[in-house]
């Protein structure tokens, strides 16, 4: 860890880059000197305290805290993404346990395969790293969704109409859905390395690892982030694609649902 | 018997009545023609029929059973609603004509397909249509094929012939009449003149109510 130096006077010192900013939003007018500066105490502070907890928690390697971190994280992670569907008949457990149980599988077989142990320092930082992006590709899934059931309204009732279920009237919705999902994890994990160093490979380096070992965590890291985000978005497309009909297997109308 | 009864139906939205306790009773068999002026609540009521809308109030029964004692699913295949204007779905006319198969959960039969097609002068080829490709009149023809694949005991017209051309208005109206003839009731919302003229049993609808009290199908 020697190489890394960053200390309190250098950081001091980097903050002459948040004044570049702050220049360059006074001089071209943009208005946006206030918001940087609360944005960077926000920053300050929440990195702070996010700091202090989590160096008590990884102290402490107690298995119960360790467990309720992880699920305050998880917790978060779906209140986002719950907030992230435009349908007004949204339920926040769907979001939920779209990211628990996408989160704790991918979790669980990273542990039992030994690829990381159960311990604060791991178990934290990669939970937060799954539950992310579960609830981004969430949320890309209930907008897809949402934007769907708008466009295509009376292909939908003309399939119901037709005496289908509401799942086979939606299931091309909920397909491309779930693709719309997971599509920026595929996307990246073809150009991871190219275009991009991530930031667990990039962290790992940062602090020293050599590269042939940072690559290997950041390719189990892409392996799990597939699995999160197809998990995440299957289990939330195929509970809110239901929030779209009543129940007399009726499309609602769009007052009901935007 | 009366194979579809109405009683005292009213739908009600965003408080306005569009239907207004409406009693009707079809016998099996029936051709009823409806019709009247546009936004009166003619498919409001087809809609009803079908299940694709729920009464606010009253009682809809089909072979003597309340509609929502009915598995939905199983009811919309024997009480079937063709779309005034519909859209299709998927990429190709096959997509359209597979789905009575996919509802059903049967195997796709071509042959039965193609003996429908050529009841709506509509060659085999047809099938690798694109759906964003035909015209109205062919796209309302492929719509009703979806519908009476598998005969239901109730068809409901919404318009169907409206804004078609000729050709298509006189093979869709032949292809009514012969689902009719093999025993399907069948509920035809119109505004041509033609039909209206020729029509047995006709029902006008204004501002949600029924007009005439020759509602009583044979
Ligand atoms: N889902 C709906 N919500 C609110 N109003 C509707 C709805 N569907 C139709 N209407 C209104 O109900 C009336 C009857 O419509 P409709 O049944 O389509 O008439 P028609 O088919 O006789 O032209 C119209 O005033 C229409 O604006
Ligand atoms: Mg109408």
């Amino acid at each position: 860890m020697e190489q890394l130096a960053v200390n309190n006077l250098s950081l001091v010192l980097a903050f002459a880059l948040v004044l570049v900013a702050v220049f360059v939003s006074s001089k071209e007018k943009l208005g946006l000197s206030k918001d940087i500066l609360y944005g960077i105490v926000r920053a300050v502070i929440q990195l702070s305290i996010i700091g202090y907890v989590l160096t008590y928690i990884f102290q402490l390697n107690n298995l119960v805290l360790t467990s309720a971190m992880s699920l305050f994280i998880v917790v978060n992670a779906s209140w986002n993404a719950y907030k992230r569907n435009p349908s007004t008949q949204k339920n926040y457990w769907h979001s939920f346990s779209a990211i628990f149980i996408s989160t704790y599988i991918t979790l669980g077989i990273l542990v039992l395969s030994g690829a990381i142990r159960f311990i604060p320092s791991q178990i934290v930082p990669i939970s937060g790293m799954i539950a992310s992006n579960s609830m981004v590709a969430i949320g890309l899934c209930y907008r897809s969704l949402n934007k769907q059931f708008h466009d295509q309204r009376q292909q939908v009732l003309e399939k119901l109409a037709l005496g289908a279920t509401i799942k086979l009237a939606s299931l091309p919705i909920l397909r491309e859905s779930i693709k719309t999902g997971m599509q920026p994890t595929i996307d990246s994990a073809k150009t991871v390395g190219l275009v991009s160093l991530p930031g667990m490979m990039s962290g790992l380096m940062f602090a020293g690892v050599d590269p042939l070992h940072a690559i290997k965590y950041q390719i189990m890291v892409t392996f799990m982030l597939l699995s999160t985000t197809s998990l995440g978005s299957i289990i939330a497309g195929y509970h809110a694609y239901k929030n779209y009909f009543n129940h007399d297997l009726q499309l609602l109308d769009e007052e009901e649902t935007e | 018997m009366p194979i579809l009864t109405l009683e005292n139906v009213s739908f009600e939205s965003k408080q306005q009545k569009i239907i207004k306790n409406i009693d009707l009773s079809v016998e099996e068999g029936a051709f009823l023609t409806l019709t009247g002026p546009s936004g009166s609540g003619k498919s409001t009521l087809l809609k009803l029929i079908a299940s694709l809308i729920t009464p606010t109030d009253g009682k809809i029964l089909f072979e003597n059973q309340f509609q929502s004692s009915f598995q939905l699913t199983d009811y919309r295949q024997q009480v079937s609603y063709c779309f005034q204007q519909p859209a299709l779905f998927g990429a190709t006319v096959k997509d359209n004509l597979v789905f009575p198969f996919l509802v059903r959960d049967e195997e796709f039969n071509q042959e039965m397909v193609q003996e429908h097609l050529e009841l709506v002068d509509l060659p085999t080829s047809f099938l690798d249509k694109k759906i964003t490709e035909i015209s109205g009149g062919e796209k309302q023809r492929v719509a009703l094929i979806r519908n009476i694949l598998f005969l239901p005991k109730i068809l409901l017209l919404d318009e169907v012939t409206s804004g078609l051309d000729e050709k298509s208005k006189e093979i869709v109206l032949e292809l009514i009449r012969l689902i009719h003839t093999k025993g399907v009731t069948v509920l035809k919302v119109t505004h041509d003149e033609i039909e209206i003229q020729e029509a047995e049993h006709i029902i006008t609808i204004v501002k949600g109510e029924i007009l005439n009290g020759t509602a009583g199908g044979e």
